[in-house]
Order: structure tokens, then C-alpha cells, then sequence
């Protein structure tokens, strides 16, 4: 009977603390997962999470607390800007972002979002833009593609009815008040890389005081955009990228 | 001896605000409350405080809803139309159990309407203008002096109930410029363990109105009614000149004490009448307004619309008493003579009793 050796193990790898390691609710392929583990791994590095206060939104977002393990208050339909604009003024020495998807962001709460922009806001928004309403089944949103069939847009969103996709970030990042303004995705590794990038510079602007961060996360809805999570991944990378270019679009307070 | 000063109205709730240990004011201009937002943004600043003159009324209540969160004391204050906007909010405030107080200096409406006096925001405020089962407190002033003593009492009562709580005025009692004492506040605000400050040394705190599993809401409707239930015991009323009174006029705010001045005429001229005011609109002083009834046999409602308050007279009589009615739409202020008259052809109609 040999003895089994003891090895004593190091730990290299955990799940952030940040979340609460709660199953995903999230269909398959969702993007909502991926982009929670990249906030939670900045609140873990940023060593912020007793200190935050998370702003949920509405739409498949607002189950940030059943994920987050912090403070966290819903706000209504594209009210989070807002709501976070009345949290940090009232607790400025704690961490403060807004969860928020393009239904919310970028339609009914665009008001909320250019003024708590323009303002300087020091909260740190993260904004997952996959084209749809997804929560609500599926209907055009202000970001859906020109020519993408939702539930509301039948024959294809047309741009003499709809106009043509909004570009939330190169839009925020017109104004002075902005301080970080970028667009990632998570379709591989490499654009994986670039959004934890792009968060840390976001979560910095908040932590060192610089000023109002905003991170654009294209996403994918597989389950809304009648694809597989194979399929769906793909398109972010084609048609999403196409449209919405990658990058840093506004960082004003470089090397600081 | 507390100072007394020549103030507006609407500074008097400013100064009510900042008394009660208020230090976020969110709001956006309108006439006929601007006083509010200038005097807050002048003010708030000296004492440590923020004045954020937001993009929209809507925007203005969510950052009440978003500062009141981590437990501040917040104001937002607007009028009629701006009011409207503002009941999504309020609404979930009332869901999410967050305190704040709600100024509404009404004017004129519907629509667009006026920057006259006016009742007609009474069922919005009673009622609850926005969406689900609800309830808010409302308080409602009638001189300068209760501008600032009822402020600091909303501030108390939505704490306690972790509620908002609306202070409707209107028009008149935002700009009339009356002596006011500055009674020191010498409440304690509560705790608030619920707030959200980060959860370090403790659990997750979330504040939220998203129910979703099965039978959650039912529950939480029920606790939000019990709630609302307990709160009927702030009713609050003035009587004036009822003792002896076989006629009850029953009116509110600023039109109530235009009555007063009427029903001292009457009375010069041996007329037995008085007035009940509601102070508190909810909860509707219903006990009162049933025992006036029941004593005096005969009501008046007097309000600046075409008849809210009344609906709630007359169920608060539950039938005994005769509950006349006059409504004065906006557009002018009634004279002391004009309602005396009106209260006159009441009294000579005769009726029940």
C-alpha cells in the first residue's frame, strides 16, 4: 500500500471575488458572462469591491446583483446615469459603475448618459451593445444594424424609418466633460486583451480621479439574433466591428 | 428665541431643507418654484453640500433616488408639468424603499396650463401618479411657516417610513413673502443600515423593485400595503373656529386660508362656521372629516379645481353629512368676500339638519 504523497498546492487561479460564483441564467453563447468576469476581475485588481456601489439598469443587465458581490441599486429604464450621478456626489470616496445594455443606454436613457458624461461624472460605465433588446424578445434597438431583422424591424431595419445605428462612443466622446472613451469586444483573445485593457484604463480614471470612464462592449445575443453562440461570436467580429470600430476614441488625461 | 425672518415661500422650504440636515438638492427649473433651485445652489455649497442642476426632471429624481441610496438626506423640487415627469421615479422610490422628499410649488394645468394657483395636482399626488400599487405621503402647507416646519418633517416622515414623501403647494404659498420663524430641527435622523455604502464588514445590500419568482411580488406588495397602513396614523388637520360650527368648510393649502379671512367675516355677521384643513393629504384625515360630520351635519369643500379633494370629503362622510362643493378652476385667486359669498348661498340653501 503506497502512501499518496502530499503535494502541497499553490493556487494559481480562482474565480474573481468580486462575483459570487451564482450559475448563469444567461442563454448560451450570451456575452453578459464573459463581460461580468472582466468588470469583476477590475474591481478584484482595482482592490475596490467593499467599497463599490453597482448601478443596475434594466433589461438583462439589471441581474447585476445576483452575479456582483457588492452594493448595488437598480435604477429604471436608462435612468442609471443618473441614479450613479446621485450615488457618487453622495459617497465620492467610493467605487461607483453603471451596468448598461443599448436598449437602455443608448435609446431611453441617451439624455442621462450625454449629460453624466459632459458633467465628468468620476463613475465608470460599462455598456454592452449587442444590437437588440434582448430581455424583452428581441426588438430593434437604436444600435441594431441596418438591414438586421428583429421582431420589430421585420424586413430588416430600414434607415428612412429608423435612421441609422447610433455610435454611442464616438458620440460621448465629442464632448469636454468626457474623460475615457473606448469600444471593445470579446468575440477572441485578442479583443479579450484589449476590453481588460480598456476597463483598467476606465476603473482608473474612476480610482485616480481623472474623470468620467466609459467602456462600449459589443456583445453578442445569439438567442435574439436567431444564431447559434458559434455563429453569433462571428458576427460581433464581421458585421459588429464593421460598424463599430475598436478602440480608444477619447483618453484625456494620457499618461496621467 | 429662534430668528424670525421676511422670506418667500419657497425659501422657507429651502431653508426647512438645509434645517433638517438636507444636503443633496437635484432640479431643473421651472416657474413657479425657481426660488427652490436658486436658493439651494447658492446655499448647499456653504455648508458642504451639492447642487446639481440636471438635464431633465427625470434625471433630477433618480439622482434624489441615487443620493439617497447611500442613506443622504435629498430634495428635489419642481411644479406641475415637472412633477408629471417625475412620478416614474417616484414610483420607484416607493418600490425600492428610498426616502426622499418631493417639492411640487404646482401651477396650472392640464397641459401646459398656467403659472396660476392651483389645485388640480391633487389626485396626481394622492393617487400616486406613476405606475403600481403605492402610496406617498403628502403634506401640505398653507403658509410660509408650514413651508419650512413641514419640510423638516417630510424629511422625518420619509426616513421613518423609508418612503418619499410630497410637499404640495402651489403658486401662491411659493411666493407670498411672509415672517418666518426658523425653529431650530432638533430631531435626530435615524440609522440607516439599509443604505448603500459598500459592503465592507457586511453582506451585499441591494435596493431594487425587480420581483420575478414565484410569488415575491404578492408578498412584497402586502409589506409595502402594511407599511402604508401604519402610516395612517400621521394624519394631521387644523380646526378653525369649528367648536359651535353647524357648517364644516373643508379646504386645503393656500385656498384654505383665504377662507379663514371668510369665515371670520361670517362669523362677524353671526354665521356658525369654521373650516377643517387637511394637513396631511395622505393619509386623508378621514377620522376628522367623519367625527366633523357627524357633529356638525353639514360640509363644504372649497378647492382650487373643479372637484379632487371633494371625492375624498364624501367618502370620508360616509354619508353623514351633506357635502356641498365649490371649485374655483385656475386663472385667479378668489377674494376672502368672493368665497364668503360662496359659503353664504350654502348656509341660506339650507339642507340637512
Amino acid at each position: 500500500m503506497s502512501a499518496v504523497a502530499k503535494v502541497k498546492m499553490e493556487q494559481v487561479f480562482s474565480p474573481p471575488r468580486a462575483l459570487k460564483g451564482k450559475i448563469s441564467h444567461f442563454c448560451p453563447g450570451c456575452q453578459h458572462g464573459v463581460i461580468h468576469r472582466l468588470v469583476a476581475e477590475q474591481l478584484d485588481a482595482s482592490g475596490v469591491r467593499e467599497n463599490t456601489i453597482g448601478v443596475a439598469s434594466v433589461g438583462c443587465s439589471v441581474f447585476l446583483y445576483d452575479y456582483f458581490d457588492v452594493d448595488v441599486v437598480e435604477a429604471p429604464h436608462g435612468r442609471a446615469a443618473a441614479v450613479a450621478t446621485g450615488v457618487k456626489r453622495a459617497q465620492p470616496d467610493k467605487f461607483v459603475f453603471t451596468y448598461q445594455g443599448d436598449g437602455d443606454l443608448a435609446a431611453i436613457g441617451t439624455a442621462e448618459i450625454v449629460h453624466a458624461a459632459n458633467r465628468g461624472e468620476k463613475f465608470t460605465v460599462v455598456f454592452v451593445n449587442n444590437a437588440v433588446f434582448g430581455m424583452t424578445g428581441g426588438q430593434m434597438a437604436p444600435t441594431t444594424l441596418l438591414g438586421q431583422v428583429t421582431t420589430t424591424s421585420p424586413y430588416g431595419r430600414q434607415i428612412e424609418a429608423a435612421g441609422p445605428p447610433i455610435r454611442m462612443a464616438e458620440m460621448l466622446a465629442t464632448l469636454e466633460g468626457a474623460g475615457y472613451v473606448a469600444r471593445v469586444a470579446v468575440n477572441n483573445v485578442k479583443n479579450l486583451m484589449k476590453a481588460k485593457a480598456a476597463l483598467k484604463r476606465a476603473f482608473e480614471y474612476q480610482t485616480k480621479g481623472l474623470g468620467f470612464g466609459f467602456v462600449e462592449v459589443l456583445s453578442a445575443c445569439p438567442t435574439n439574433w436567431k444564431m447559434n453562440p458559434v455563429e453569433a461570436n462571428e458576427r460581433v467580429g464581421k458585421e459588429m466591428v464593421a460598424y463599430f470600430p475598436l478602440g480608444v476614441f477619447k483618453d484625456a488625461a494620457k499618461g496621467a | 428665541m429662534a430668528q424670525r425672518v421676511l422670506i418667500k415661500g419657497n425659501e422657507a422650504i429651502g431653508k426647512g431643507a438645509l434645517a433638517a440636515g438636507c444636503r443633496f438638492y437635484f432640479g431643473y427649473p421651472i416657474t413657479p418654484q425657481n426660488d427652490i433651485p436658486e436658493f439651494m445652489s447658492a446655499e448647499l455649497p456653504k455648508v458642504g453640500g451639492t447642487f446639481i442642476q440636471a438635464e431633465s426632471e427625470v434625471a433630477s429624481i433618480n439622482m434624489l433616488l441615487g443620493a439617497a441610496a447611500t442613506g443622504a438626506r435629498a430634495m428635489t423640487s419642481s411644479s406641475s408639468p415637472g412633477i408629471s415627469l417625475k412620478q416614474e421615479g417616484i414610483s420607484y422610490l416607493c418600490g425600492s424603499e428610498i426616502p426622499g422628499v418631493i417639492v411640487n410649488m404646482s401651477r396650472s394645468g392640464p397641459g401646459l396650463g398656467g403659472i396660476h394657483p392651483s389645485q388640480g395636482d391633487y389626485f396626481q399626488a394622492t393617487r400616486g401618479g406613476g405606475h403600481g400599487d403605492y402610496r406617498t405621503l403628502v403634506l401640505a402647507p398653507s403658509t410660509a411657516q408650514e413651508n419650512y416646519d413641514l419640510t423638516m418633517l417630510a424629511f422625518d416622515l420619509a426616513d421613518k417610513y423609508r418612503n418619499p414623501v410630497l410637499i404640495l403647494g402651489d403658486a401662491l404659498l411659493g411666493n407670498i413673502k411672509e415672517p418666518v420663524e426658523l425653529k431650530p430641527y432638533r430631531k435626530k435622523p435615524p440609522r440607516k443600515d439599509w443604505a448603500l455604502t459598500g459592503c465592507k464588514g457586511r453582506q451585499q445590500q441591494i435596493l431594487k423593485s425587480l420581483y420575478l419568482a414565484d410569488g415575491e411580488l404578492t408578498e412584497r406588495n402586502w409589506v409595502l400595503w402594511k407599511k402604508y397602513q401604519s402610516m395612517q396614523k400621521e394624519a394631521r388637520w387644523e380646526e378653525y373656529r369649528l367648536e359651535d360650527a353647524k357648517l364644516a368648510v373643508v379646504a386645503f393649502g393656500s385656498v384654505a386660508r383665504i377662507l379663514k379671512s371668510s369665515v371670520d367675516m361670517l362669523r362677524d355677521k353671526g354665521h356658525q362656521v369654521g373650516i377643517l384643513r387637511p394637513i396631511t393629504l395622505y393619509p386623508f384625515p378621514s377620522q376628522a372629516v367623519k367625527e366633523t360630520a357627524q357633529r356638525v351635519g353639514r360640509l363644504m369643500v372649497v378647492e382650487l379645481n373643479t372637484g379632487q379633494m371633494v371625492e375624498d370629503v364624501k367618502l370620508a362622510a360616509e354619508c353623514q353629512a351633506q357635502v356641498d362643493f365649490y371649485g374655483r378652476p385656475p386663472g385667479s385667486i378668489p377674494t376672502p368676500d368672493e368665497l364668503a359669498k360662496e359659503i353664504l348661498k350654502v348656509i341660506k340653501k339650507g339642507g340637512a339638519r
